[in-house]
Parts: structure tokens; C-alpha cells; sequence
């Protein structure tokens, strides 16, 4: 199962995907800011406001996301003790980290013409804040530790414990008073957003999504280089 | 229909400042990996160009080592 994720072979992917995700991340991020600022509708109550929901929402689900992955692949690495679940893993935080902040700054910037303040220590806002110190941690630890075994240990510990604050992101608005509303996008129920911003948030998730793939896909490739340099000195 | 993108009953600054952010914050993960990127292939090649003649053979060996080789040399 794990010959797919050898180095040699990924490598051949990853650096020849490189231009094919970025040409498509810019004819879809078009497609989604025109959508997003232009053709969408504003809404009854929030008027133009609601247009910080395109970026602050897709944002957020990356960057959860991209946390839930590597907690997957720094356990599955630990388990069946494959480095390359790891370098995989390495290769995602920045990228979830950076969408981490932009849901902070711009969930900043939406509360401001919205709840009339700029910060609230609300049950999302601080759990968000909390999952950025676990990426903080995280890509720390890969900075100062230098011992591979320590490192892999380190790291997995860190998603461990900061997964436990992924189930409490998403069900503070239930559990909690909060000022965020209530989810409005289900998989399993109803969704009550409408097609016509409902269309334009998913564009720009694909946008998204396929921004943190090329950042995946460069900072992936720089750590097989850095490996293979490194291989360079053991012939 | 320019005026109303930009000032959005009132809400534009809020708005453009998101999404200004949003982008700003791409370019500079974009660039800075991309810096880092090009530093390790460098390295690399540099490290390569400095293998005797056996060594590269058989370093050229690995196929990977091959594409690294050149991408470095189509960039």
C-alpha cells in the first residue's frame, strides 16, 4: 500500500503537476473573485459584508482539514514507522497554518461592520486561536528538533492533542452561546444558503484548495531535494 | 457599477481589506517557498557539481536525481 508514497516515484508527479495546479488555481481563483465580489448577491441583513464569507469560510475548513490530515498521516507514519507520511505531512502545515490565519484575520475584519468589534474571545474565535498555536507548535518543532525519531514523535504528540480542538471548532456553535451562527452548510442535512452564494463559496474552496495543493507540491519537493542532497554525501 | 464594487453601501473597505489580505497572504506563502525551493535545488546542484566524475555517474543513476538535475537546468 505504502509503494505509492515512495519519494522516487512522487517526485516524478509532483514536479511535472507543478504548472498544470497553477495555471488551473488561477483560472479557477478568477472564476471566484469575479463570483465572489461581482455576481453574487448581497445579503438582506448583512448587504456587501457578506461578501468576507468567500474567503473567511473556505479558510477555515482548509485549515481544519489540512490539521485533520496531518494528524492522519503523523499517526498512520508512526504506526507503520513510513518517513515519508511525515515529510508529506511537514510539506502541508505552512499552508494550513497561513489558511489558519486568514480565517482569524479576516473573521477580524467581518466582525467589525458585523458584531461591532474587531475580536471576541467567542468558543470559535478562540478555539481557531488555539488550533494556530498547535500549527505554531508544530512547525516549531520541526525547526528546532534535530533528531529524526524525536521529531516524528514530537510532532505526532502535537496533532494528537490539537485534533481534540477540531471536534470542539465545529460544534462550539451548538454547544455554546456564540456569536457565529449556526452551521448553514450540511453534508448530511439541509443546507440553508442559497445556490446563488452557495455556487461562488465552493469556487473559491476549489481555489483554495488548489492553492494549499501547490504549495504542497513545492514545499514537498524542496524536502526530497534536501533528502537527496543529503544522500549526495553517502556515495 | 465601478463605484459600487469598491465602496459596497459603505461595506467596501471591509470587504477589499479581506480580500486584500487573503491575497496578500498567497503571495508571500507563494514566494517564500518558492526562494526556498530554488535555494535547496542550488544546493543541490552545487553539491553535484562538486561529485568526481564517478560519483555523478552513478549519483545520475537515480532517476530522481536526474529530474532534480533538470528542472534545475530548464528554470
Amino acid at each position: 500500500m505504502f509503494k505509492f508514497f515512495e519519494p522516487n516515484k512522487i517526485f516524478l508527479i509532483t514536479s511535472r503537476a507543478f504548472k498544470y495546479v497553477l495555471f488551473l488555481f488561477i483560472v479557477v481563483l478568477s472564476i471566484g473573485l469575479t463570483e465572489a465580489l461581482i455576481l453574487s448577491p448581497e445579503d438582506y441583513k448583512q448587504s456587501h459584508a457578506v461578501r468576507i464569507m468567500y474567503v473567511h469560510v473556505p479558510a477555515a475548513w482548509i485549515s481544519l482539514g489540512i490539521f485533520s490530515a496531518l494528524t492522519f498521516l503523523s499517526v498512520m507514519g508512526f504506526i507503520f514507522k513510513n518517513k515519508n507520511l511525515f515529510l508529506i505531512s511537514k510539506s502541508l502545515a505552512p499552508s494550513g497554518f497561513v489558511f489558519n490565519i486568514i480565517a482569524l484575520v479576516t473573521g477580524a475584519i467581518w466582525g467589525k461592520p458585523t458584531w461591532g468589534t474587531w475580536w471576541a474571545w467567542d468558543a470559535r474565535i478562540t478555539s481557531m486561536l488555539i488550533l494556530a498555536l498547535f500549527y505554531v507548535m508544530y512547525l516549531v518543532a520541526w525547526r528546532i528538533y534535530e533528531d529524526q525519531e524525536k521529531v516524528f514523535k514530537i510532532t505526532s504528540l502535537i496533532t494528537i492533542l490539537g485534533i481534540i480542538n477540531v471536534p470542539i471548532i465545529k460544534f462550539s456553535v451548538d454547544w455554546w452561546n456564540t456569536l457565529h451562527q449556526s452551521a448553514s452548510i450540511n453534508i448530511l442535512s439541509k443546507t440553508s444558503i442559497h445556490v446563488s452564494m452557495l455556487f461562488p463559496l465552493l469556487i473559491m474552496t476549489a481555489a483554495f484548495t488548489l492553492f494549499s495543493l501547490l504549495i504542497f507540491l513545492m514545499k514537498y519537493n524542496t524536502e526530497l531535494i534536501k533528502l537527496k542532497r543529503k544522500g549526495l554525501d553517502r556515495l | 457599477m465601478i463605484n459600487e464594487i469598491i465602496f459596497m453601501n459603505g461595506y467596501g473597505l471591509y470587504v477589499l481589506l479581506a480580500f486584500s489580505f487573503t491575497l496578500f497572504s498567497f503571495t508571500g506563502l507563494y514566494v517564500l517557498t518558492k526562494i526556498q525551493y530554488n535555494k535547496e535545488k542550488d544546493k543541490f546542484v552545487a553539491k553535484f557539481g562538486a561529485l568526481n566524475p564517478e560519483k555523478a555517474n552513478s549519483a545520475k543513476l537515480q532517476r530522481i536525481n536526474k529530474e532534480i538535475l533538470s528542472n534545475a537546468s530548464s528554470n
